[in-house]
């Protein structure tokens, strides 16, 4: 699959002279190019959203909904990852409508799987434990789920605990599109949903896998990480791809 | 019986947990003199008192509800308490005890007293409490006013709560409290 | 070879002179309703029992498609004489060959004035069950085919546009979109390449009305996609059907080569430079990609997920070409409109909704089968008139309508006229055409948890609130069910619904709560008796004893 196929349809920037656009964020006047997301815009603009399944650098799938925003004048809600500034957008990026759902999606990424922080690597170093701090999400209201989740330590350099997972799929986009080796791919259907390497081999088994350690880089949470870490130790460092991206730019130019 | 007073009545206790809230909670320390004059520990595992009293302001309970005895104390708790306080990551989210739950209770407990004893290896089954299958947070039995999570929760964020509700306003945890 | 009209009217009436010089044309269900019932052999013992009784001249058997009232089949037809027969047994042959001449079989009649025929109005399934569906000919001969040369030959596309645009036809395959607008933005689109999509998924359990117009009359679909080619600019079509729909396949297959080798598909069609080809993509029978954006994934051979939209298929589809995707319903009401115009087809139905809506009635119904009325139409008027009411001396409960994605209607909206709008007011909506009936022994928190286990077990598993919230909502149900839900939990229900229908990347998951918001606004009192007096009133929840953690 191609987790990371075509998300917006970008105007090409090459051919096309850039339009840019005039919006309203939070009440602010603030400007984007046409082929910018809300998210950028945002962010350019120091206003806060919180995003897991994004990662600078990265395509888009527009899949975790914790960016969600309004949009004035229309019912539906909008991820903000994924959607492109219009001109005269009115976008709200904080209503307590918006915040409520932010923290009850949050909660189910918690009900999902097992996460006992206390005794997991990145304990302290985790976008996930972080996102429950900024979203104000002191307790999980939902059913724990608790499903019986392996870890696969077949690698010689990493180790995969499914118990971490919150399939924001950020393994299989910068294995295939940064990479390119392909390893990542997903198994199974809705809550049966994970990440499998190559044919559902164990890791350490796959043929494809450079061990370029990408994967555990990008990884916003405990599951992908290096061997040896023990609790709280791993810190994630996925700068790097803000800048591989930058450097590949520059050189198709 | 203690005299009337106008200090705040405050209680503490242990499910199931491993007393590192406890041993945050001391860990204050210094400022836990400041405030000692204005409330009164009136059940807690490092006081005497054997029975839960009625007409508690607060309660922090550590530890997450693993057995019927766990529940029995919670409603008995919940009663007679103003506000309620889940005190650490095992009471707000199950954490350490709850990592039992993707297993069997009946797989965890032949792991534990038959494969792993090395002597006289038995299930025991009479006098203790009934283990349920799945351990649950305290919010799944009775209402919760104030969640402080971590793994022990910070001596600061446990102060803030402290002196939150002595001054009667809600507490400030931002940047304070995390889960672990 | 490129035909003319000329060929066109030539293998009419060459097909219908044909039929005709029978003098008696006996009309076997071949669908897979009847199929099932083992139609096939009761086709060739009447055959056989022709050539036993010296009949040959006499008599022509053919295979036709589904006619409708599947419940009572295997069906038989027989014209001129009028008759119907239903529940024929390959035994029943010679006692049917041997009655032609003389008194209809009384014992296997079907009564001539069904309402269930009667009260119909046939568009989408004009054809079904009078022609031979794997018979390009017998299509032709009932006007097949002439919308297509008509559209080409005598029509710009902007025309064949604004005729579907007047007749108002709003998609079928759910969300009544406006077909003539869906249009107008691909044949606005100014890519060279454009793809016309048929979608022929349908997913919803209890719904087989696609499947039932493929299987009996596949033409009908194939020239309406080759009308929609024309009139957006694309040259080649994609029908997207479910591999378990092996008969549907493989009539569309045959149906395929039969038009490709007469012309009416490939190049040059009709003499003009119109270009159109069509090809079957099969699906493994996921839900999820019945909705646009992951059937595209998945006849791209990637996995069938979808993405979020905007960009819609129409700007940027197959392959990130600007793509038409129509349901199979919408593309089959295509050739009428334009051989007859837009303003016939607008002429039916209700204000904002036009022209006819086929319905597949299942559950507790006495005529379970395949039925297209007016839109508008009442629900009593389907129920009790054409659907012949409830079995077994029961009473009327509620229908769902839309499958896992719409609502139940209670017994107090029996009067309300059918159509998109009302539907959508009383939380139901029309989706693909699924009515499930239900009588009073069907429990509501039961019926909503099948729907719930249906959208958790279809969730593609992608966006978070979607896949953890269906299993969550799910486990609430299942609760209750057993028994040992609290008054609480209807609170988490509501909250759920609200959250996973407003967050929800795609369709599955903002619908999937519907079948629970709609059976908690009419029945909330049942809900209410399962946690508080553990009673379920229709007895169909064995309520287990309360929860280890309760006692
Ligand atoms: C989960 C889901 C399943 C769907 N399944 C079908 C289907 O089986 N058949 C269908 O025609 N449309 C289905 N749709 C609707 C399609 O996405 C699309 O709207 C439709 O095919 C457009 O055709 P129309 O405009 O002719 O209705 C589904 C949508 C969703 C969200
Ligand atoms: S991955 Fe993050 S949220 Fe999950 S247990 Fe580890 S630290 Fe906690
Ligand atoms: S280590 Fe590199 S090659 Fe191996 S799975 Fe991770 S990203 Fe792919
Ligand atoms: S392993 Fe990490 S990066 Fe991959 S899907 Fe799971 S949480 Fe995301
Ligand atoms: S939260 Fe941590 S410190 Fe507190 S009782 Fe549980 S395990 Fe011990
Ligand atoms: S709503 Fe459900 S089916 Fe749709 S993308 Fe999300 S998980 Fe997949
Ligand atoms: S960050 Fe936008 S949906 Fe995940
Ligand atoms: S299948 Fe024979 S009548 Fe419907």
């Amino acid at each position: 699959m191609t987790p990371t196929a075509p998300i917006a349809q970008k105007p090409r920037t090459d051919v096309n002279p850039v339009r840019i656009y005039t919006l309203r964020i939070d009440g602010r006047d603030v400007s984007g190019r046409e082929d910018e997301t809300i998210l950028t815009v945002a962010r350019q603009n120091g206003i806060f959203i919180p995003t897991l399944c994004h990662l600078d650098g990265l395509a888009e799938r527009g899949a975790c909904r914790l960016c969600i925003v309004e949009i004035q004048g229309s019912p539906k809600l909008f991820a903000a990852c994924v959607t492109l500034v219009k001109q005269d957008m009115d976008v709200i990026t904080d209503s307590a409508r918006i915040r409520d759902y932010r923290r009850k999606i949050l909660e189910l990424i918690f009900s999902e799987r097992n996460h006992v922080c206390a005794v997991c690597v990145v304990n302290g170093n985790c976008e996930l434990q972080d996102l429950a701090v900024k979203l104000g999400m002191t307790h999980v209201r939902y059913d724990y789920l608790n499903p019986p989740q392996s870890v696969d330590a077949s690698h010689p350099r990493f180790s995969l605990d499914h118990n971490r997972c919150v399939l924001c799929l950020r393994c299989i986009r910068v294995c295939k599109d940064i990479e390119g080796a392909s390893t990542w791919d997903i198994s199974g259907r809705g809550i049966h949903a994970r990440i499998i390497s190559d044919l559902n081999q164990p890791w350490g088994e796959s043929e494809t896998c450079t061990g370029c350690g990408k994967c555990v880089q990008v990884c916003p949470t405990g599951a992908l990480s290096e061997k040896g870490k023990s609790v709280a130790e791993m810190t994630k460092r996925p700068q790097f791809l803000p800048y591989l991206q930058m450097m590949r730019k520059e050189a198709e130019i | 019986m203690s005299p009337p007073t106008t200090k705040t009545r405050i209680a503490t206790i242990w499910l199931d947990g491993c007393s590192g809230c406890h041993m945050s909670l001391l860990d204050i320390d210094a400022r836990l003199a400041a405030v000692a004059g204005s409330i009164d520990l009136v059940f807690s595992p490092l006081v005497d008192t054997r029975t839960y009293p009625q007409n508690v302001d607060v309660c922090f309970i550590e530890g997450a509800a693993s057995s019927g005895e766990d529940v029995e104390k919670l409603h008995l708790i919940r009663r007679n308490t103003r506000q309620v306080v889940a005190f650490g990551d095992c009471a707000v989210t199950g954490n350490v005890p709850g990592m039992r739950n993707r297993f069997a209770l009946r797989e965890v407990l032949t792991r534990s007293y038959l494969e792993n004893a090395t002597h006289q290896p038995r299930i025991p089954d009479r006098d203790i409490p009934h283990l349920f299958e799945r351990v649950r947070p305290v919010h799944a039995f009775i209402d919760v006013e104030m969640f402080l999570p971590g793994c022990p929760p910070a001596a600061d964020a446990i102060f803030e709560v402290l002196s939150a509700l002595l001054e009667g306003r809600p507490p400030d945890l931002a940047g304070r409290a995390r889960f672990g | 070879m490129t035909l003319t009209i000329e060929n066109l009217q030539e293998i009419a009436k060459t097909e219908t002179d044909a039929v005709e010089s029978y003098r008696y044309r006996i009309n076997v269900c071949m669908a897979a309703g009847c199929l099932s019932c083992r139609s096939d052999v009761v086709k060739a013992s009447l055959e056989e029992e022709i050539r036993r009784q010296g009949k040959e001249k006499a008599c022509l058997v053919r295979g036709v498609g589904c006619l409708g009232l599947c419940a009572v089949g295997p069906l038989i037809d027989i014209s001129p004489l009028n008759v119907t027969y239903q529940a024929v047994q390959p035994s029943d042959a010679p006692e049917i060959i041997g009655s032609l001449t003389g008194a209809p079989v009384s014992r296997l009649l079907l009564p001539a004035d069904q309402p269930f025929f009667s009260r119909q109005k046939k568009i989408v399934l004009e054809n079904c069950g009078i022609i031979e569906p794997e018979r390009i000919e017998s299509y032709i001969a009932a006007g097949g085919y002439e919308a297509l040369y008509q559209a080409l030959r005598q029509m710009s596309p902007r025309q064949v546009i604004d005729e579907v645009t007047a007749s108002g036809l709003r998609g079928r395959g759910g969300a009544g979109f406006p077909t003539g607008l869906k249009w107008t933005t691909v044949y606005k689109a100014r890519q060279a390449v454009k793809y016309v999509v048929c979608n022929a998924d349908e997913g919803d359990p209890g719904a087989f009305m696609d499947r039932s117009v493929l299987e009996s009359d596949p033409h009908r679909v194939i020239e309406g996609m080759a009308i929609a080619g024309y009139a957006v600019g694309a040259s080649r079509g994609y029908i997207y059907v479910r591999a378990e729909y092996p008969l549907a396949v493989e009539r569309l297959r045959r149906a395929i080569k039969q038009a490709k080798r007469l012309g009416v598909l490939g190049e040059n069609i009709f003499n003009t430079p119109f270009a159109f080809d069509i090809q079957l993509r099969l699906g493994a029978g996921a839900f999820v990609c019945g909705e646009e954006t992951a059937l595209i994934a998945s006849i791209e051979g990637r996995l069938g997920r979808p993405r979020p939209r905007p960009p819609f298929p129409a700007e940027f589809g197959l392959w990130g070409c600007p793509t038409l995707i129509n349901n199979v319903e919408t593309l089959a009401n295509i050739a009428p409109i334009v051989r007859r115009g837009g303003g016939w087809f607008a002429g039916i139905g209700t204000e904002k909704s036009k022209g006819t809506k086929v319905f597949a009635l299942a559950g507790k119904i006495n005529n379970t089968g395949l039925i297209e009325v007016p839109m508008g139409t009442t629900l009593r008027e389907i129920v009790f008139d054409i659907g012949g009411g409830i079995p077994a001396g029961r009473r009327f409960k509620a229908v769902q309508t839309g499958g896992p994605s719409g609502g139940c209607v209670p017994e107090q909206f029996l009067d309300m006229p059918v159509d998109y709008d009302s539907l959508r007011e009383v939380g139901a909506i029309m989706g693909s055409g699924g009515m499930i009936v239900m009588d009073d022994g069907a429990c509501m928190v039961d019926v909503a948890k099948f729907f719930m286990e249906f959208c958790m077990s279809e969730s593609c598993g992608k966006c978070a609130p979607c896949r953890v919230g269906t299993t969550q909502l799910f486990g609430i149900l299942e609760r209750i069910t057993a028994g040992d839900g609290s008054i609480e939990d209807i609170d988490t229900l509501k909250e759920l619904c609200d959250l996973v229908g407003a967050t929800s990347l795609c369709g599955l998951g903002q619908t999937a709560p519907n079948p629970v918001k709609s059976t908690l606004r009419y029945f909330e009192n049942e809900y209410t008796a399962h946690v508080r007096r553990h009673h379920c009133e229709a007895g169909v929840c064995a309520m287990g004893k309360a929860r280890e953690a309760t006692t």
